[in-house]
């Protein structure tokens, strides 16, 4: 009884439920697998290499004799700790300078806006190769995290300035500056909780894309190497010519947990667009 | 189009540039240890042929880094240098300069990339109006889900998918490469031919898991302008849906879908960088991934500045063409 709200509200977003599902799904992926699967099989050396999938090793093993179901297991936590982390980051910073160059305007608003606007227009991945290069130490998971994140905040940048820009001049807001409100309060009291469904969006968004980035990084050879994260798995996929020597088994794994990710993040961002943005979906749904 | 216009954009070129190239400056020299330095001083303690030429790129490096000169002036040297497309010596292979390694490069990346960027372009935006469109038939929206699905799949994710299927176990199409080993690349007919062979599926994993983004785009531009006045009046004047569609609402909402195609370049050449790589495609984005395994820095810098050059330019003459698009930009600040 106490769960049909949870069905009616289901029935009502239904993109937002499939995809929290998925993303569930995906996140318990790594936690439930420990319970069946010892993780110790992800180290190099650990069975014997280049087995096809068997009962013994239900995803068969890499070249390096890595059991893959182990470094799904493994591997697939360590990737979105690296979006979760790098997407809360740029959201953070997003807010910060959003609520700045919306809120105050000026030169602020111009300075913020300008850097953003620059470096959207570049190919973030190509400058993150660039941090990454230079730093030429081993990169752990951390910070590999923060790397993608020094490019993960300008999109919600944007969107929360336009939003405050447009917020600045409802007449809620007006009637709270006339009672007195300081301009923080009236940011945390009366600006933020409107926010939250935009919030939430650019979270989403911000996640998938720094799972993107840092996949990409990982797969020119850039990502923590002792680590089996997804996009390492493809690296060494790669780097092995798994392709040509027909083992499906290393290379498509990673690829259907990464495709599982984006679809179930693609899913519930759609979903909370529409409950942000109700106008631009009220026509043919 | 004012003049006006025209300066501020191009202002925006040069910031855009100058920030590009202020990173690449700055990056390695907020390390703690100079990493270019570093690497440069492992190549000579290898040794091997060109040893003593590799001690003299020491040397010139260490001159224009060194301490023995203020930081600005490096900072201008190197300002003088990037505007000469001056990139330095590739270290891995050390005789030749990073920038003719680019340069050859560079004609198979824009032609793949162009190519694929534009089939995308058009099918999505065509797509996208149509899901838009109330009087398209309903059996459009099963058409496109497969799309919208595929655009939540990196292009290069999707391209590794594609070589197993079409080239490994169909042996439809070669595995990766841009030509066949032992030809000879010239302007022949044949050269043609088996260049845009070797090119199709890089290019259909690019066009298929794009569609789905440009579809998406295109559709949410049509549906704000379908809510515009201008529409209803036409209905109300009981002009023919399809005049209303062609002539009201797809072109209307063209504009801001190319201001939405300037606006993803950046990724647009990011995921064809990690395709090339995938497909072992003789562009920039196999360069950057040989330069990366070798630790090949001028090289690195070299492709990352001449990708944001061409990203700044390609968005430069987006812009200039979109004032004869819409008269209503250029008045407006």
């Amino acid at each position: 009884m106490t769960l049909s709200p949870i069905f009616a509200a289901a029935r009502r977003h239904p993109q937002l439920a499939a995809g929290l599902i998925v993303v569930f799904v995906v996140l318990a992926f790594g936690p439930v697998g420990t319970l069946f699967v010892d993780t110790d099989l992800a180290r190099v050396g650990s069975a014997e290499p280049n087995l096809s999938p068997s009962l013994e090793h239900l995803l068969g093993t890499d070249a390096a004799g890595r059991d893959l179901l182990a470094v799904m297991v493994a591997g697939t936590p360590l990737t979105l700790r690296v979006g979760f982390l790098a997407g809360a980051v740029g959201l953070g910073i997003g807010i910060i300078l959003g609520f700045l160059a919306g809120y105050f305007g000026g030169l602020v608003d111009t300075l913020i806006r300008g850097a953003a606007d620059v470096l959207l227009t570049v190919p973030g991945l190509l400058f993150l190769v660039v941090l990454a290069t230079s730093l030429r130490t081993a990169v752990t998971v951390d910070m590999m995290a923060l790397v993608v994140a020094s490019l993960a905040w300008m999109l919600p940048t944007r969107t929360i300035r336009s939003q405050v820009l447009s917020m600045r001049e409802r007449a809620y807001v007006q009637v709270a500056r006339l009672s007195g409100m300081k301009d923080l309060e009236i940011i945390a009291r009366e600006l933020l909780p409107n926010l939250l469904p935009y919030l939430a969006a650019s979270f989403v968004s911000a996640v998938g894309a720094a799972v993107l980035a840092s996949i990409g990084l990982e797969a020119l050879g850039l990502g923590p190497q002792n680590e089996p994260t997804l996009g390492m798995t493809i690296y060494w996929a790669l780097y092995y010519t798994s392709l040509l020597r027909g083992m499906w088994w290393w290379w498509a794994p990673p690829i259907a947990m990464i495709v599982l990710i984006f679809i179930g993040l693609f899913l519930v961002s759609m979903g909370l667009d529409r409950i942000a943005n109700p106008r631009i979906w009220k026509v043919s749904s | 189009m004012s003049l006006n216009y025209v300066f501020r954009r191009f202002g925006v070129f040069l910031l855009i540039v100058w920030a590009g190239a202020t990173i690449n400056f700055l990056m390695p020299r907020m390390a703690p240890v100079n990493p270019i330095r570093e690497r440069l001083l492992q190549a000579v303690s290898f040794g091997g042929a060109g040893k003593t030429d590799m001690e003299a790129v020491v040397a010139t490096y260490e001159a224009r880094f060194g301490l023995d000169q203020p930081l600005w002036k490096q900072y201008l040297r190197y300002l003088g240098d990037v505007a000469r497309l001056d990139f330095g010596v590739s270290i891995a292979n050390f005789p030749s300069r990073a920038s003719d390694i680019i340069m050859r490069a560079l004609p198979w990346t824009l032609g793949l990339l162009t190519t694929a960027t534009l089939i995308a372009f058009a099918l999505g935006t065509v797509l996208g109006a149509l899901l838009a469109w109330p009087r398209s038939p309903g059996a459009l929206h099963y058409f496109a889900a497969p799309f919208l699905a595929l655009s939540a799949i990196p292009y290069y994710l999707l391209g590794l998918v594609l070589v197993f299927l079409l080239g490994f176990t169909l042996r439809a199409f070669p595995l990766g490469g841009g030509f066949t080993l032992g030809t000879l690349p010239g302007p022949t007919l044949a050269f043609a031919i088996d260049v845009i062979y070797h090119s199709i599926v890089p290019a259909l994993s690019i066009v298929l898991s794009s569609v789905g983004f440009w579809a998406l785009s295109m559709r949410g531009m049509m549906v704000t302008v379908q809510g515009e006045d201008y529409v209803n009046y036409a209905e109300a004047r009981g002009l023919k849906s399809r005049e209303i569609f062609f002539r009201y609402a797809l072109r209307n909402a063209l504009l801001p879908q190319t201001t939405a195609l300037a606006l993803a370049m950046g990724y647009v050449v990011s995921g064809a960088v990690l395709v090339e790589v995938v497909f072992a495609y003789p562009g920039v984005g196999t360069v950057l991934y040989r330069a990366v395994q070798t630790f090949d820095y001028f090289v690195i810098y070299g492709v990352v500045l001449m990708v944001i050059l061409a990203i700044a330019v390609v968005t430069l003459i987006l812009d200039l063409v979109y004032p004869l698009l819409d008269p209503r930009i250029a008045y407006r600040r």
